[in-house]
């Protein structure tokens, strides 16, 4: 307040200075020339604003500069005298402090796995304009780095193109201990609440571990280059050991979900290419395994990442430097940049969805056929969100309002095809393609090194691919081969996608199938819980309709998403983006089938009936602006701050059972989603 | 000219005012100008203060920033060109030089940091303390200390009697490299030798740092934290994880006795040890490289302990040095605080008068004064001669008696001193608990005859020190003798030195039966290190600390080592050389009783030389306690012993200080000890 009334002084005393200029100077004026009065005095009135213009003008800033500067540092003060618990908002009781209330303690031990992205990477070699960032972050923390040296970063962060390890002469490392990720950048947290919350009621260091790892590497090489995985064995043995053999609750987020279950099989596998725990390793350490915002089946969001750099969470580069994206002055040509990045990232293939179309739907039929789009079910939870009641019958009620999205068509080019029956349609023969592959475009005018895999296509090439129909989940993989075959070489040496007839097949005890759910079996444990939790209520990236890019520049990415597209009111189709039910980033068909349908009771994928729970969390964005992200969020990663899903993991790891917190909880129509998705169990 | 103007209106306007109107008659040219003054003082007298003040803001912030973003801008190089167009061409850092050689990251590297340099943080505190969740107590920038002292010392005190947390309070280490690489922005700790090994290939798997809480006894690490397992799931892992390759142990200053309790308590069968059978160091440990180790514990931890007044161990108070002693009673805070860190007092000397020396006798004897000494190395190290002729000439000073009161005491001859035993003196009861604040220190309950008694005997010895402090501080010393022990054991097979108390005492213990392991003792010399203090009664009264090292006692020979009530000898400005250097000599020298195995030993010395100019920073050659972790001599043995080289392949032995070592040499054979 004293801020602005000083301000307004400032404003103040300037005009009065100049009225009492103003008659002066007539006065002498009028002595000499009466009838140059007016010239004179515009003479003087230039003359007195020129003097003060010189000091006003450094002067006045200088000034000013003074005035913010002293708010600030009041403001400042202020803020730090004033108490930590601000009268007039009262901050809902943390369930850390709820339940160390009701007796609750720490019991278990905590592995906390982090997912994609949101891992801190340290530079521990670089090249030389790199220089001062030894065991700096490149990655998470302040990212002040991206805007000094962007090209630099993009060079440390990018792998080597064929094996998908270091480049030589550069090693980026996994930042290791909480701090890995607990912040990912100042301010913006992801582990930090739910690790507060666990420390309230007894969890430390020495109970408490987080399995960072790299994660641009594919889930074996980080074992093959860092020995992630024998780290991450051997503190869950000393965990157990040391904290008087009570089992590991393990809570993973996001890819970390996959990550672990590749663990899961690693560990039990024979040395050379496994932990050689043995068959009981699992049901010895582990208690439960607390997935939050799984992608067991993939987003589709690694699809138009990989094929066009465009999905909006995942390449969240872009939205670290948004002014110089696609700027075509600078040239700079950021999503060229990073799609040459991101496709060295083993890991992001390991996203690609999984199950092909028997999960994700066919040209025709998709699981989440007749889900009520989103638009409608907004503006439903802006009304009421209170009454769950009707929850369940409002879903039901837009059933028919529209006919049903054809979610199976992954990616489409233009709408048309979107909108045309399957028989209309070309079939699609993918092998056609890799026939025509061979001839190279050698188009001199681009020159220079090749950045994407696309300079080394031929525009007709590209054009027939545009020109084809739609590709679904299974076709999107062939596509995807066809337009990156070096990435997909590299990445089916470490990944699968499909879904296993016979598990006892020998070809399934090669890592490639472990962190793929449908071609894996899970450990014999019956004892341990898996929880599937994650937010509903948000629109989440389904499939994509697709363009020719316009621009025919040079290192162009020759896609990209056909953003005009929208679909009506009440349509999930909005530029050029199929929605539908999920956290975001994961649709709910990926984060809860598993747990819904693959994995209850015993099935092939679960031979030893180990016990799912699948808890959702309906999202509700934060009330106020000081609520920051949500205590009620459901979103991918705001939802590690949800006050729900925090009391859940604190109990699980205080040692309630799936069954005391209260076994399912359901918001979506998961299980009749699951239901029809014909997959022999 | 700007300015000018601006100042102007600063004037009293009372005067100002009427001068001008005076002016104003006379003066009919600068009229216009006056005018215009006068109306800059009428219309502005207010604001005029408010506004220059924020004006001169303005500037220095506008020239803050320019300097801000002009230094940014800079390239990263700049600095390092300045400092060569200086000082010359730098040397390699031992990491790029190694690394042209062809020396490749091989044996996985354990750190294990010393008392103080490593970072503590908050887990669960009280109410004063929120929002400091899993921020750094200690270590980092100290922020907290200034903000909310008390509370402060609240969190870093442990329980006065079980030496553990006290309730409601969790404070525990940091883990992970960052633990102790800068102790405080800008300090560096491990930092050089982190960033040096990685030139040559090394990176987090390949490196741990074993960070402990340092204010613990050590077994209590383990009862606690888990530490212990911990270090050795994690030994175990990164030897298993590196093909086989033993791992390098590198232990720092009070790190050093830490890890010769792991090394004792890893083979001790279960409940007590971690039952990692009798070959464990053997199969797991290549070599372990001490530096500035103080294997015999030093005399600052004694002072520390007595009066809160060594240098170092008190690390707090410099970071705090504005409040000390004015009102806040910060040295008793201090003291209350540091006396429920067990971790003291496992630096408290060891081995009794028979290694530092009894009334008359010490082993530093003939150790000529570090002025001298120090001109010696300066301008030639040959001259060796020197210090031997020096030895008559200077005054005997009597390095054995590690406390005593007044100087005419220090130097008297033994047969002079009239001493009263103290140890069963009456202590009084104190009637100032009430006056005292809340400060508590054990001093209160001794009173006036209990002190009395503690000056009138006048000399202490390392052995009846521990006397004293045990009467001084009976609780403490309690607690610390569970954990504990400072004698010489006769016999060692002695089935009582199973107990964990003795582990941390190299002559009280065996080493492993690991003939392969090597051991290394890397240590600074040349800089004038602690010795023996010379005390005095406090002047003031009740509610201080009785005693006070008595500063007045100043030898003004330029030749003598007592400065302001300190005996000094040489070492690395914490650890005297016998304490870090005797293990390695003779004690574990051959196949001896402490040695059973015969693992070699090897000496390695650095003498100190003072960073050349103000832009070396700590110096590159530095000799002293902390500084010595970026010396690069050092860093290169280190890099070295990793890369694989062995002892005898890095030269064997640098001695800097070969006349004196060989005084010690002779003096410990006086030591009538059973080798």
């Amino acid at each position: 307040m004293a801020s602005i009334l000083r301000f307004r002084k400032l404003c103040y005393v300037e005009p009065v200075k100049f009225q009492f200029f103003q008659p002066q100077n007539f006065d002498k004026k009028e002595e000499t020339v009466a009838t140059k009065a007016k010239t004179s005095l515009e003479n003087n009135e230039k003359r007195n604003k020129r003097q003060p213009k010189e000091r006003s003008c450094v002067n006045s800033c200088c000034c000013v500069i003074g005035y913010m500067c002293t708010t600030w540092w009041l403001l400042l003060v202020l803020y730090h005298c004033l108490p930590a618990a601000f009268p007039g908002f009262q901050v809902p009781e943390s369930p850390g402090t709820r339940l160390k209330r009701e007796g609750l303690r720490a019991l278990h031990p905590v592995v906390l796995v982090p997912g994609i992205v949101t891992g801190g990477l340290e530079l521990w070699e670089g090249k030389p304009c790199a220089e001062g960032l030894f065991r700096k972050r490149l990655w998470g923390g302040s990212f002040t780095e991206v805007l000094k040296r962007p090209l630099c970063l993009l060079e440390h962060l990018a792998l080597h193109n064929e094996t998908g390890l270091d480049p030589p002469g550069i090693r980026l490392r996994a930042v290791s201990g909480l701090v890995a990720a607990d912040y990912f950048a100042p301010g913006y947290f992801v582990w930090a609440v739910l690790i507060e919350n666990l420390a309230k009621i007894g969890y430390e260091g020495k109970n408490m571990h987080m399995a960072a790892y790299d994660w641009r590497l594919s889930f074996q090489n980080t074992e093959i280059r860092d020995q992630t995985l024998s780290r991450l064995k051997s503190q869950i043995e000393l965990m157990y050991v040391t904290n008087g053999y009570k089992k590991v609750v393990v809570v993973p987020h996001s890819m970390g979900v996959i990550y672990f279950l590749h663990f899961l099989k690693w560990v039990e596998t024979p040395p050379p290419m496994g932990g050689g725990g043995g068959p009981g390793w699992c049901a010895k350490h582990i208690k439960s395994i607390m997935n939050i915002g799984p992608v067991f089946l993939g987003v589709p969001k690694a699809v138009s990442n990989l094929f066009s750099a465009e999905a909006k969470d995942m390449a969240s580069i872009r939205a670290m430097d948004p002014g110089v994206l696609d700027s075509e002055i600078l040239r700079l040509q950021a999503l060229e940049h990073v799609m040459r990045v991101t496709r060295t990232w083993d890991s992001i293939a390991s996203l690609l969805p999984k199950g092909g179309e028997t999960v994700w739907g066919n040209l025709d039929w998709s699981p989440e056929e007749g889900y009520a789009c989103d638009l409608s079910k907004k503006r439903y939870l802006q009304a009421s969100a209170g009454d769950k009641d009707t929850n369940g019958s409002d879903v039901k009620m837009d059933f028919h309002v529209k006919e049903s999205n054809k979610y199976g068509r992954i990616i489409s080019f233009g709408k048309e095809t979107l909108q045309l029956p399957s028989s209309q349609l070309p079939s699609v023969d993918t092998k056609e393609f890799l026939g025509t592959r061979t001839n190279r475009n050698t188009n001199s005018s681009c020159g220079g090194e090749v950045w994407t895999e696309y300079d080394e296509m031929c525009r007709e090439t590209i054009r027939k691919i545009a020109e084809n129909k739609p590709y679904t989940a299974r076709t999107a993989l062939d596509l995807l081969r066809f337009v990156a075959p070096k990435m997909m070489q590299r990445v089916d040496s470490h990944l699968s996608y499909g879904i296993a007839d016979n598990l006892d097949d020998p070809k399934y005890t090669r890592y490639k199938h472990w962190s793929n759910p449908l071609e894996t079996k899970l450990p014999d444990a019956p004892d341990i819980e898996i929880y599937c939790s994650y937010g509903v209520g948000i629109p989440t990236e389904r499939s994509y309709v697709y363009k020719l890019s316009p621009n025919d520049r040079c290192k162009s990415i020759p896609f990209r998403i056909d953003s005009s597209v929208d679909g009506d009111e009440d349509s999930c189709l909005s530029g050029g983006v199929h929605l539908t039910d999920g956290d975001e980033t994961v649709p709910v068909i990926s984060a809860g089938f598993m747990c819904a349908k693959g994995w209850r009771g015993r099935t092939r994928f679960n031979p030893s009936g180990i016990a799912t729970f699948i808890r959702e969390y309906r999202h509700k964005p934060p009330a106020s602006l000081l609520e920051g992200r949500g205590l009620e969020s459901g979103a991918h990663v705001d939802i590690m701050g949800n006050f729900a899903l925090i009391e859940d993991v604190l109990r699980v790891a205080a040692g309630a059972t799936g069954a005391e917190i209260g076994g399912d909880r359901v918001h979506s129509d998961i299980f009749r989603m699951s239901d029809r998705i014909n997959l022999r169990l | 000219m700007a300015s000018i103007r601006r100042r102007k209106p600063v004037e009293p306007s009372n005067t100002s005012v009427q001068k001008e109107e005076e002016e104003d008659e006379e003066e009919e040219d600068h009229s216009k100008n006056e005018h215009r003054r006068k109306s800059d003082k009428k219309s502005k007298p207010k604001w005029s203060c408010v506004d220059n003040c924020c004006w001169m803001v303005g500037y220095i912030c506008v020239t803050w920033w320019t300097l801000l973003f002009l230094y940014n801008v800079m390239p990263a190089s700049l600095p390092l060109y300045v400092t060569e167009v200086i000082t010359g061409p730098l040397p390699d850092s031992p990491g790029v030089k190694l690394r042209k050689e062809g020396l490749k990251a091989k044996h996985p590297v354990v750190f294990v940091p010393g008392i103080v340099t490593a970072g503590l943080e908050l887990w669960e505190g009280h109410q004063c303390a929120d929002g400091l969740f899993r921020k750094r107590l200690w270590g980092g920038t100290f922020g907290e200390v200034y903000k909310r002292p008390l509370c402060w010392v609240e969190h870093m005190s442990l329980d006065n009697e079980t030496g553990l947390d006290p309730p409601g309070i969790r404070v525990r280490p940091v883990c992970g490299l960052v633990a102790a690489d800068y102790f405080a922005p800008g300090y560096f700790v491990w930092a050089v030798l982190i960033a040096n090994l990685a030139r040559i290939g090394y990176e987090e798997k390949t490196m741990y740092m074993a960070s402990y809480d340092w204010r613990l006894s050590f077994q209590n690490t383990e009862v606690r934290d888990q530490t212990l397992s911990r270090i050795k799931s994690n030994i175990e892992l990164m030897v298993e994880a590196n093909g086989g390759n033993k791992a390098v142990i590198i232990p720092h200053s009070m790190g050093v006795l830490y890890f010769l309790h792991f090394m004792k308590w890893v083979e001790a069968p279960a409940p007590m040890g971690a039952g990692g059978g009798p070959d464990w160091c053997a199969k797991h440990i290549k070599a372990v490289v001490n530096i500035g180790g103080p294997f015999l514990g030093v005399p600052k931890a004694v002072a520390g302990l007595f009066s809160a007044e060594a240098r170092d161990i008190a690390v707090a108070r410099a970071i705090a040095p504005g409040v000390l002693n004015n009102g806040f009673q910060t040295l008793q805070h201090m003291m209350r605080m540091s006396r429920t860190w067990d971790s003291t007092m496992s630096m408290i000397p060891k081995g009794g008068d028979t290694i530092w020396g009894d009334l008359d006798w010490s082993p530093e004897e003939g150790y000529s004064p570090m002025k001298r000494k120090q001109r010696n190395t300066d301008t030639q190290k040959a001259s060796q001669d020197d210090p031997e002729t020096e030895i008559s000439q200077t005054k005997r000073a009597n390095y054995g008696r590690i406390i005593s009161f007044g100087r005419d005491v220090a130097e008297a001859l033994s047969s002079d001193i009239e001493r009263i035993d103290f140890r069963d003196a009456v202590k009084g009861q104190s009637v100032a608990n009430t006056s005292c604040r809340d400060v508590w220190t054990e001093y209160h309950d001794m009173g006036y005859g209990g002190i009395k008694a503690v000056a009138e005997y006048k000399v202490y010895t390392a052995e009846s020190m521990i006397d004293l402090l045990r009467f001084v501080a009976p609780k403490m010393m309690e607690r610390g003798s569970a954990h504990f022990s400072y004698g010489i054991a006769d016999y060692l097979d002695d089935p009582k030195y199973q107990h964990y108390k003795y582990w941390s005492n190299p002559l009280e213990t065996k080493l492993p039966n690991a003939p392969e392991m090597e051991i290394f003792s890397l240590y600074g010399v040349g800089v004038p290190t602690e010795r023996a203090y010379v005390y005095k009664l406090s002047p003031s009264a009740e509610c201080t600390i009785p005693f006070q090292i008595d500063t007045s006692a100043d030898e003004h020979d330029e030749d003598s080592c007592l400065k302001g009530g300190v005996y000094s000898v040489d070492g690395d400005e914490t650890v005297p050389v016998l304490s870090s250097g005797f293990m390695c000599a003779k004690g574990w020298r051959g196949k001896t009783r402490f040695n059973p195995s015969g693992s070699r030993t090897y000496i390695r010395e650095y003498a100190h030389s003072p960073p050349a100019n103000f832009l070396e920073g700590r110096g590159t050659q530095s000799g002293a306690h902390v500084d010595i972790m970026g010396n690069f001599a050092l860093i290169e043995d280190v890099m070295r012993v990793a890369a694989g080289a062995t002892g005898e392949e890095l030269g064997g032995e640098i001695k800097f200080i070969q006349i004196y070592l060989s005084g010690l040499r002779r003096s410990t054979y006086n030591c009538d000890c059973k080798w």
